[in-house]
């Protein structure tokens, strides 16, 4: 091992001083030092390139790349940092299937479910709200800067309600929301004639028949007559219409039949359109009358839309009852208190690190800095950039995560040091530094990633986001740190060393 | 070059006194479990209104509503932090009703958080698996990685140890902090825990990692002076990272950080330093000890070290 090393670095030496290369040596070389030096530059151009890409992502919300040729927009996307419930405030309600505990539950159903309360929620006109299954049973909804928790609640709590409406000749549009003469004992908790909030998604706008979805009509001015409601409804299946083409079976209770086959004798040929919560699911038109109480939707559904409508009339209410577990709600004072807090906190905490850094390492260790700068610059911009949640622990494993960072350069500093006390010139430390140091920079850290591994999974499975938010933070910042370690700072300085050869060792590196 | 292994035993005398002491403290004031593993609910709220509710009065709302073991603490700035057993949304509403109309005035909710019976158990259950799959995962990838050295498993296991050394450090603060501070173990407490584990394990390897490569160089030392001598190799590095970054970070974030942060950064700030300590004076010690085989001498000993 001893004389590895000198071998190692000889070659090293003349290359620096010489720039040329006794091809024969090339096998003792380090096939990273070769390399190292050839694309030096390249990796610098690199280096600034992503930079600069970093920074611009961190100072914008929003970014977009136009195509130069034809100016079309070649990446847009939001890119505003989205702040947890404890920084900003709001809702967490965990809910559990209200079934008893070993119960097998089916994925698909709680899957349904899921989406049912997200278009429910969706309905708040509360942006940004985040309803995710947590584990096998749960589900958790975030709704972040909700001011009136309540609300939130009652929407989750609600049965919707299916109901058929008479539009007359009027053919309204996958997802309007109708105004009916359906209120008494309503257990629709929307409040009427509200418009939905832009950007929504109506629960079927993916219904064959809507072709180009318009931004959410409403129609306030028509008062329609709801025939009857989900009630009477007794089965719902997908079945085939008589082409062949997938269409809803679905049959009515004896009271509901009666109703039925009177309405669609008087309508024949106008509309029917049959609503959840008031937003029109599928409105087809009455060809004839049904008696029988059987009947199918037909229309230019695929096997999916079909099962997908079906699900809603099935499930207006869920198909798995749900209970609150939890509740957690967050004032927004709170929030920004700790917001400020950490923030101020973290800055503190860096600066007194810049200095030390500067002071005990010199000039490494200013180049390190520089290095951990871009570290934060590219960290922040991915998660911007990938929409991660910040959050407080998220912050606190940011910082550790820097610490981390930190760690890989002082454990490269001290190897430095050493080699550079045992004799050896500059380059050949510096090139020592890094070799011999990366075992335990690689090993170190991949424990902590298998940490983080085994939080991210504890936290997804109960809804707990704070810990699955600090895990992918501390994981994503140590993997960052090793890059600008052993990339950026490495780079650096080497280029910095190659242009200006310090003399006064005790001076520039603190020896 | 220093010596530090021949003082190893007072090491251990040290950790024993610091964490059997805690660990009485924890025995002693039970384990102060918060709603997040036992259920329960946690209301904060400040009253606007001109007559604030006294603790007593607000204990009477929640038995009218049908709550009997709720407890009222002043927080900080006439915060009052409310305690009971779960809270469903329509109680809550109801005391936060009667609330207002009692006090006059609006009553803001800064913080409202309730968990259910099961879900508290299931977390609990959860937390352990997790805790013990970061440890046997952590045997696993360091046996692992000092697969070519002699014994690796031995650095395994002295991790192991020393890690178990960091965890009981970790609670024995937390009984130290439920006594005297009224802290409580939450979910964050348990992200501080599995992050010591973590970093724990980094400092162990950087030390072990000098030992491996030392051990293929320098053939002719002896067992102990050449633990000793990585040791010293490393102590740079160690006093740089843990003392002077990382805690610089988290003290600055105990100090400056806010209320909800300030228990998590304390834990971390300990659990950390005692990582590196524990990489130094426990785990690197162990190692040597168990080279020697100095257990067939304890009988002749004090029993300081059992």
């Amino acid at each position: 091992m001893a004389n590895c090393k000198s071998v190692l670095s000889m070659p090293f030496q003349q290359e620096y001083n010489h720039r040329r290369v006794a091809p024969k040596r090339h096998i003792f070389m380090d096939g990273d030092t070769q390399r190292m030096i050839r694309n030096l530059y390249t990796r610098l151009v690199l280096i600034v390139i992503v930079a600069a890409l970093a920074i611009w992502v961190d100072l914008t919300d929003q970014i977009q790349i136009y195509n130069p040729f034809n100016d079309a927009i070649l990446v847009e996307r939001n890119v505003a940092p989205r702040l947890g419930l404890d920084l900003q405030g709001g809702l967490q309600v965990l809910l559990e299937a209200d079934l008893p505990a070993g119960t097998s539950i089916d994925a698909e159903a709680m899957q349904t479910a899921r989406d049912i309360v997200e278009n429910r929620t969706n309905a708040l006109g509360v942006s940004e709200n985040v309803i995710q299954l947590a584990g096998e049973r749960r589900i958790v909804g975030e709704f972040p800067g909700a001011e009136d928790a309540d609300a939130s609640l009652d929407i989750i709590h609600q049965t919707g309600l299916v109901a058929c409406v008479d539009t007359g000749d009027h053919s309204p549009e996958e997802g309007t929301v109708l105004q009916t003469d359906f209120a008494a004992g309503s257990a629709d908790g929307t409040p009427p004639a509200t418009t939905p909030p832009p950007g929504t998604e109506a629960p079927a706008t993916e219904t064959p028949a809507a072709e180009t979805p318009t931004a959410e009509p409403t129609e306030p001015q028509t008062v329609y007559h709801t025939i009857m409601t989900g009630e009477h409804l007794r089965s719902v299946n997908v079945g085939l219409d008589p082409s062949g083409q997938p269409a809803i079976d679905f049959a009515l209770s004896a009271e509901g039949a009666t109703i039925f086959e009177q309405h669609t004798a008087a309508n024949s040929g106008k509309y029917l359109a049959i609503t959840l919560d008031k937003r029109v699911i599928s409105a087809p038109v009455i060809k004839e009358r049904i008696p029988g109480g059987q009947g199918q939707i037909s229309g230019s559904f695929t096997a999916e839309t079909a099962n997908t409508v079906a699900v809603q009339l099935r499930y207006g209410s869920l198909p798995i009852p749900l209970k609150v577990v939890e509740t957690r709600i967050i004032g927004p004072t709170l929030g920004e208190d700790s917001l400020q807090k950490s923030l101020m906190a973290g800055l503190i905490g860096m600066i007194i690190v810049i200095l030390f850094m500067g002071i005990y390492y010199r000039l490494p260790g200013i180049v390190a800095v520089v290095a951990i700068l871009f570290y934060g610059a590219i960290a922040f911009a991915i998660f911007k950039y990938f929409h991660f949640t910040l959050t407080l622990p998220g912050i606190a494993g940011f910082l550790l995560s820097t610490g981390a960072a930190l760690d890989a350069n002082i454990l490269i500093f001290e190897r430095l040091k050493e080699e550079l006390r045992g004799g050896r010139n500059i380059v050949q430390a510096v090139d020592q530094g890094w070799t011999r140091a990366w075992s335990s920079i690689r090993d170190s850290n991949l424990a902590a990633i298998i940490t983080s591994g085994i939080l991210y999974w504890f936290g997804s499975t109960f809804g707990a986001t704070i810990v699955k938010g600090f895990s992918l933070t501390l994981a994503l910042g140590v993997l960052i740190s090793l890059f600008t370690a052993i990339y950026v700072t490495r780079t650096l300085l080497t280029i910095v060393l190659r242009n200006f050869k310090p003399q006064n060792l005790q001076l520039w590196f603190g020896i | 070059m220093i010596d530090i292994l021949s003082k190893r035993y007072w090491y251990f005398a040290i950790s024993l006194v610091v964490i059997v002491s805690g660990l009485i403290l924890l025995a002693v004031g039970g384990l102060p479990l918060s709603i997040d593993f036992t259920g329960g609910s946690l209301l904060e709220i400040k009253f606007e209104g001109e007559t604030p509710l006294a603790n007593a009065e607000i204990v009477q709302l929640y038995e009218n509503a049908g709550i009997d073991d709720a407890q009222v603490q002043t927080v900080e700035g006439g915060t009052l932090s409310i305690r009971s057993s779960f809270l469903d949304n329509e109680t809550r509403d109801a005391i936060l009703n009667a609330m207002k109309t009692e006090s006059g005035g609006e009553v803001s909710v800064i913080r409202f958080d309730s968990v259910g019976p099961s879900i508290g158990a299931a977390v609990s259950s959860r937390a352990a698996l997790a805790v013990g799959v970061a440890a046997l995962a952590v045997v696993i990838y360091i046996t692992f990685a000092f697969r070519k050295v002699p014994n690796a498993f031995r650095y395994g296991v002295c991790a192991i140890i020393a890690m178990i050394h960091d965890v009981a450090l970790v609670f024995s603060v937390a009984g130290f902090g439920a006594m005297f501070f009224d802290w409580q173990i939450d979910s964050l407490f348990l992200t501080a825990l599995l992050t010591v584990i973590g970093f724990s394990v980094q400092d162990k390897v950087v030390v072990f990692d000098r030992i491996r490569e030392n051990s293929s160089v320098l053939r002719r030392l002896d067992y102990e002076t050449l633990v000793n001598h990585s040791i010293v190799q490393t102590l740079q590095r160690s006093i740089n990272t843990q003392l002077m970054t990382v805690e610089f970070l988290l003290l600055a974030l105990a100090l400056f950080g806010g209320i909800t942060l300030q228990e998590f950064a304390v834990i971390l700030l300990v659990g950390l330093f005692s990582g590196t300590y524990s990489s130094i004076f426990i785990a690197a010690p162990i190692l040597v000890l168990w080279e020697k085989q100095e257990w067939k001498n304890w009988f002749r000993r004090s029993g300081a070290t059992a």
